[in-house]
């Protein structure tokens, strides 16, 4: 189709990125930036660059997971320790569902778009936003019960060579305390003085992480919410089952956790604030049958996210 | 529309996309999404389900089996690659390929280095 008929768009004030200025268009398509021919090329060319940037970001995300398939090849045992401890299928599996639903009101907010259907179009994105939201609202529960349980990254996680002890305000024992005898009656919560004290006399090495003590109900104040379904005890023998050098290893399945679940995050993050874009646009009604393109590649990218979570939720959570 | 069983792309249909679209541009019919949908509610069922069975080494290959068919559909579908231009699915296979390039030969690394690995010794370990 020639731009010479697209003359009569029920389009209103032009926009775009192409300047307008006072130089007159004629018959041009207000859409057509000028080095392109006809809207065909310029939407394959704009649909061809944002699949070469998809396909930059399964690279970028293939650099996480290379190194979360050499840990877990590694230390299988660590991984499976780790994912059933801490993580909790149902959020995982609800969070897929979200995310699923939201691709599919993304892919039918595509097809509203190319069918001139405006108000169907922003129906679609409100849900896809709202699918998107829900997904962090989840992410963030899952996250702030890791930080609960003092399994966060680096030396905020408890299996951490370098953990350094709970907040002074946080709830339980001192999970890198030196080794203090395993029958101890620590109920009591250990206080940070305690967790040092000694700490230069053993001969014992001291145990730089992990479950320590059996007093760890009390460790966990809401243990309603709480991620897995692993009693503590059994979590305890688990852990304690690991060789030393494997218990070292823990940290590094969260290490993956949180950077592949955290640059996910962030996707779904900047996902959302690219829906909302559109959704202003489109609810000022610049999207029509002639003219989706940015519609059409929001939709591309959403879906990618979408794949990657489809890799992420078994490899993180179904693991055992 | 029909969706045609054959591998040929259907041309789109007249009556499913704008009189004023671009060529080449193919609303996905209603029926497809909704399908499409289904079918990734239930492989993610599958998922679920085979997680709780014990099958050793069969497990992580069924879920990643199943993954790749759930990204493919979506891929296949809601990014509308069937009816696309070859080329854009060309670039999707390809970095997917290079991942896979990638993850193998580094498993196949740590394979071979794995006998000769020590455990992590104590001074390491210890603060």
């Amino acid at each position: 189709m020639s731009s010479a008929s697209q003359t009569d768009l029920p389009l209103a004030a032009p926009h775009g990125d192409h300047a307008h200025g006072d130089h007159a268009h004629g018959d041009h398509d207000p859409h057509l930036a000028h080095h392109f021919d006809t809207p065909e090329q310029q939407m394959t060319s704009a649909k061809l660059g944002m699949w070469v940037f998809l396909g930059t970001e399964v690279l970028m995300f293939g650099g996480l997971f290379c190194a979360y398939s050499i840990n877990r090849h590694n230390h299988p045992e660590v991984f499976a320790f780790a994912a059933e401890s801490y993580l909790n299928v149902f959020w995982g599996t609800l969070n897929t569902l979200i995310l699923i639903s939201s691709s599919l009101t993304m892919a039918w907010g595509v097809r509203a778009a190319q069918l001139n259907q405006k108000r169907l179009l922003v129906v679609c994105l409100i849900l896809t936003l709202l699918g998107a939201a829900g997904f962090m609202v989840i992410k963030s529960i899952e996250y702030t019960a890791k930080w609960d349980e003092h399994v966060w990254v680096g030396k905020w996680n408890q299996y951490n060579a370098d953990y350094k002890g709970s907040e002074p305000e946080a709830p339980g024992p001192a999970l890198n305390a030196p080794p203090t005898p395993v029958m101890t009656p620590a109920a009591s919560p250990a206080t940070p003085s305690d967790a040092n004290a000694g700490q230069d006399v053993s001969m014992i090495k001291p145990r730089y992480g992990g479950p320590s003590g059996l007093a760890a109900p009390t460790a966990h104040p809401n243990e309603s919410i709480r991620e897995s379904s692993l009693n503590e005890r059994v979590r305890v023998e688990r852990y304690r089952s690991l060789s030393d050098s494997e218990q070292w290893h823990v940290s590094a399945f969260f290490s993956c956790y949180f950077l592949m679940t955290g640059l996910h995050g962030l996707h779904v993050l900047i996902g959302m604030g690219v829906i909302t874009w559109l959704l202003i646009r489109a609810i000022k009604g610049e999207f029509s049958a002639e003219y989706f393109t940015p519609v059409d590649l929001v939709g591309l990218y959403w879906h990618l996210v979408d794949i990657i979570w489809i890799f992420l939720y078994p490899l993180l959570y179904l693991i055992h | 529309m029909k969706m045609a069983q054959s591998s040929e792309v259907p041309a789109p249909i007249a009556d499913d996309i704008g009189p004023h679209a671009p060529e080449g541009a193919h609303a996905v019919p209603r029926r497809i999404l909704l399908t499409v949908y289904f079918a990734l509610l239930v492989f993610t069922a599958i998922t679920w389900a085979v997680s709780r069975v014990d099958l050793g080494q069969g497990n992580i290959w069924i879920a990643l089996g199943v993954a790749f068919i759930k990204a493919t559909i979506v891929a296949l579908y809601f990014m509308h690659l069937r009816w696309d231009s070859p080329f854009n699915g060309i670039v999707l296979i390809a970095a997917f390929f290079f991942v896979a390039l990638f993850i193998g030969i580094s498993l196949l690394d740590t394979r071979t280095y794995r006998p000769n690995l020590k455990p992590t010794p104590d001074s390491v370990i210890s603060p």
